[in-house]
């Protein structure tokens, strides 16, 4: 098991390098120029022609890429073309709200949906599991943004209970939390329903109800030990799609995240923020589907026999 | 008399049952008047094709036909002298896996894969026999012994077990606390041919040790001469003749038993042809009317398509659903009964 985290861990490795990679051709290959930003209106040839000697601008591409991961590596990010600081300074910074509004939002959606599923397959008929099921599609099908201006008009503007924008106290989180759960709810209260559904008819379900278990264990024990599995994958790989919602959400409410980092910087052509912020995302989602994939072996004793053996042929 | 005693001696009755599926398009009638016995220390084999409600019958002695679709109809099924129909779903929960228990078609899907054995083994006996964990673990690896897997493997998974030793820890499952009645659902369908012997040589055997009847379904007749005392040949949900072992393999009278012996191959002469049951199973959601089998039967007479046969008794044990014996005792078929030239067929 330890040697499989390890390779895990290692694999990891060329997946952030190829990312940085990608974002690194993608903003040498854009047009403009890193000096004017950096000097804007104070622009003059020959303080361009500084700069870019200073940053190693006239290297090779591959020597900048590489001094570039080097670094990286060592933990210096750069600095800002725009504030002039430290870019780790700034994810110092919004690198907590994120993590926090995304902690907040799968949970809040895993606690929501779970049940809404489980309870939807055990009584597939009802007016609830309809009720469910189009909640879901509304879920889906309606845009985040859209929800959240919605939210902020009543909550914010009508009823004046939360504040449009920002994040101050825990009551701040509340909007943006829910808007960038919503989604996430419907998916995966609709997988765990049509999961809970097959686990219902499969047959150690029926041997388990032919041993005389009540039926409050046989869903909640025999069907529910199985039905989780393939919603916990996909909460794994919501986790890093979730980070995405954060973009827009933390637009809209105006919080100072990873999120609109990684936007203010592209809008600027702030290449070290935006390198440093879209790697920094690219490591979170590697390691949320490793996570995943230890889950699932926890929780399914074939993954996990599968993970031993291979640990120890390979 | 005969009767009166053989009742008294019955574990299982079951008495004109009828169970439909009912959608909105179609009313699938599943069972239709179906009348079963079996008597204590016994094994009855119920044979009949796919699909021909065997397995419904086997669920509704558990009271385990699924609602609100599936509907009993009219009938009663006396499991150890109690009502099943009018017991409560708790009350039913006690009965499970208790008094009558069931095994399985499919070991390799019957078995819940994220538990270990020994803890579905286990889980039965602390509902039943009250145990403690620890007592129902140990209990649990004794009745894996009991089926000739090491007590030690109670801690793994499912899938850490051959077919044939899943089919045995099921077995071990059905056994855990000694039912009075063990059905047994095709259990030797899913292993292959040297296992399906291992496996009824060793129900054979605790049947006989814990003294247990059992109602083994099956469409192997070769599993019916190994294992069964009592033979009911079952077709779209009804019986259509039953019998003793020998009764229904040396003095068969219905020409649907006739059709399933004649599809088995004849060692002896290997060159003649199969002879198969021409046609498909009626769909049960349209029943054909009076025989249910006379689209099929080579013996068809007019009046097999208005009234249905009623049943004909040649003996205590032997009796046949068909028009061809209304006014005689005689066997009407084309294959003669067997004469033994020293004692009885095995």
């Amino acid at each position: 098991m330890i040697r499989y985290i390890g390779k895990r861990l290692l694999l990891m490795l060329p997946v952030v390098i190829g990312v940085i990679f990608v974002v690194y051709l993608i903003m040498y290959l854009s047009p403009g120029d890193a000096t004017t930003t950096i000097l804007g209106t104070s622009w003059t040839p020959e303080g361009a022609e500084a700069i870019r000697e200073q940053l190693g601008l006239n290297e090779p591409f591959f020597k900048q890429f590489f001094t570039y991961l080097f670094h990286f590596f060592q933990g210096d990010l750069g600095t800002s073309y725009i504030t002039k600081e430290a870019v780790i300074n700034q994810v110092r910074i919004s690198f907590p709200n994120t993590a926090l509004l995304v902690l907040i939002s799968m949970t809040l959606a895993v606690a929501v949906s779970i049940p809404i599923g489980i309870r939807a397959a055990v009584k597939p008929n009802s007016f609830f599991s309809a009720f469910t099921t189009a909640f879901a599609l509304v879920g889906i099908a309606a845009p985040g943004f859209w929800i959240a201006l919605l939210l902020v008009l009543l909550f914010s503007v009508k009823l004046g209970w939360l504040h449009a924008s920002g994040l101050e106290t825990w009551k701040d989180a509340i909007l943006p939390s829910i808007v960038l759960a919503l989604s996430f709810m419907a998916s995966i209260s609709r997988m765990m329903r049509s999961s809970m559904i097959e686990a219902l008819g499969m047959d150690y379900v029926r041997t388990a109800r032919a041993k005389g278990v009540k039926k409050h264990r046989v869903i909640y024990r025999h069907a529910l030990g199985n039905a989780l599995l393939p919603p916990l994958t996909v909460i794994g790989s919501y986790i890093g799609e979730m980070l995405g919602g954060a973009v827009i959400c933390e637009t809209v409410f105006a919080i100072p995240g990873m999120g609109r980092l990684m936007v203010n910087a592209v809008l600027q052509k702030d290449t070290p923020s935006v390198l440093a912020s879209v790697s920094i995302m690219a490591i979170c989602v590697a390691i949320m589907s490793l996570i995943t994939d230890l889950a699932y072996a926890f929780f399914d004793p074939r993954i996990k026999a599968l993970y031993m053996r291979g640990g120890k042929s390979k | 008399m005969e009767e009166i005693t053989n009742t008294n001696n019955a574990l299982l009755e079951i008495e004109d049952l009828h169970i439909h599926f009912v959608s909105k398009v179609e009313t699938v009638k599943a069972i239709n008047g179906l009348n079963l016995v079996v008597h204590k220390g016994k094994t009855l084999g119920l044979v009949g094709e796919t699909g021909a409600g065997k397995t419904t019958t086997a669920l509704a002695i558990l009271n385990m036909i699924a609602k609100p679709q599936g509907r009993i109809v009219a009938g009663r099924i006396t499991l150890d002298g109690e009502d099943i129909f009018s017991k409560t779903e708790d009350q039913m929960e006690g009965i499970r896996g208790n008094t009558v228990s069931m095994i399985f078609q499919d070991p390799m899907t019957s078995l819940n894969p994220v538990m270990t054995v020994g803890d579905q083994i286990a889980e039965v006996l602390q509902i039943h026999k009250k145990l403690s964990k620890a007592a129902a673990a140990k209990e649990a690896q004794k009745m894996l012994e009991t089926v000739g897997i090491p007590g030690a493997r109670s801690v793994e998974y499912p899938h850490q077990f051959s077919g044939g030793m899943k089919q045995r820890v099921l077995i071990a499952l059905g056994l855990a606390c000694t039912p009075k009645l063990l059905i047994a659902d095709e259990p030797t369908t899913a292993l292959d041919v040297t296992i399906q012997a291992q496996v009824l040589e060793l129900m054979k055997d605790l049947k006989d040790q814990m003294n247990m009847s059992m109602l083994m379904i099956t469409h192997d007749l070769g599993i019916v001469a190994e294992v069964c005392d009592e033979v009911a040949v079952m077709y779209a949900g009804a019986i259509v003749e039953s019998g003793t072992l020998e009764d229904i393999f040396d003095r068969k009278r219905h020409p649907y038993t006739e059709g399933l012996f004649n599809s088995l191959p004849d060692v002896n002469n290997r060159t003649q042809s199969l002879k198969p049951i021409g046609g498909q199973m009626p769909n049960p959601a349209d029943l054909p009317q009076g025989c249910s089998f006379h689209p099929r039967c080579e013996y068809a007479m007019p009046k097999c398509s208005q009234e249905e046969p009623p049943m004909h008794r040649f003996s205590e044990t032997h009796c046949a659903k068909c028009w061809l014996y209304e006014n005689t005792d005689q066997c009407m078929l084309a294959s003669q009964d067997y004469v033994p030239s020293q004692g009885v067929s095995e």
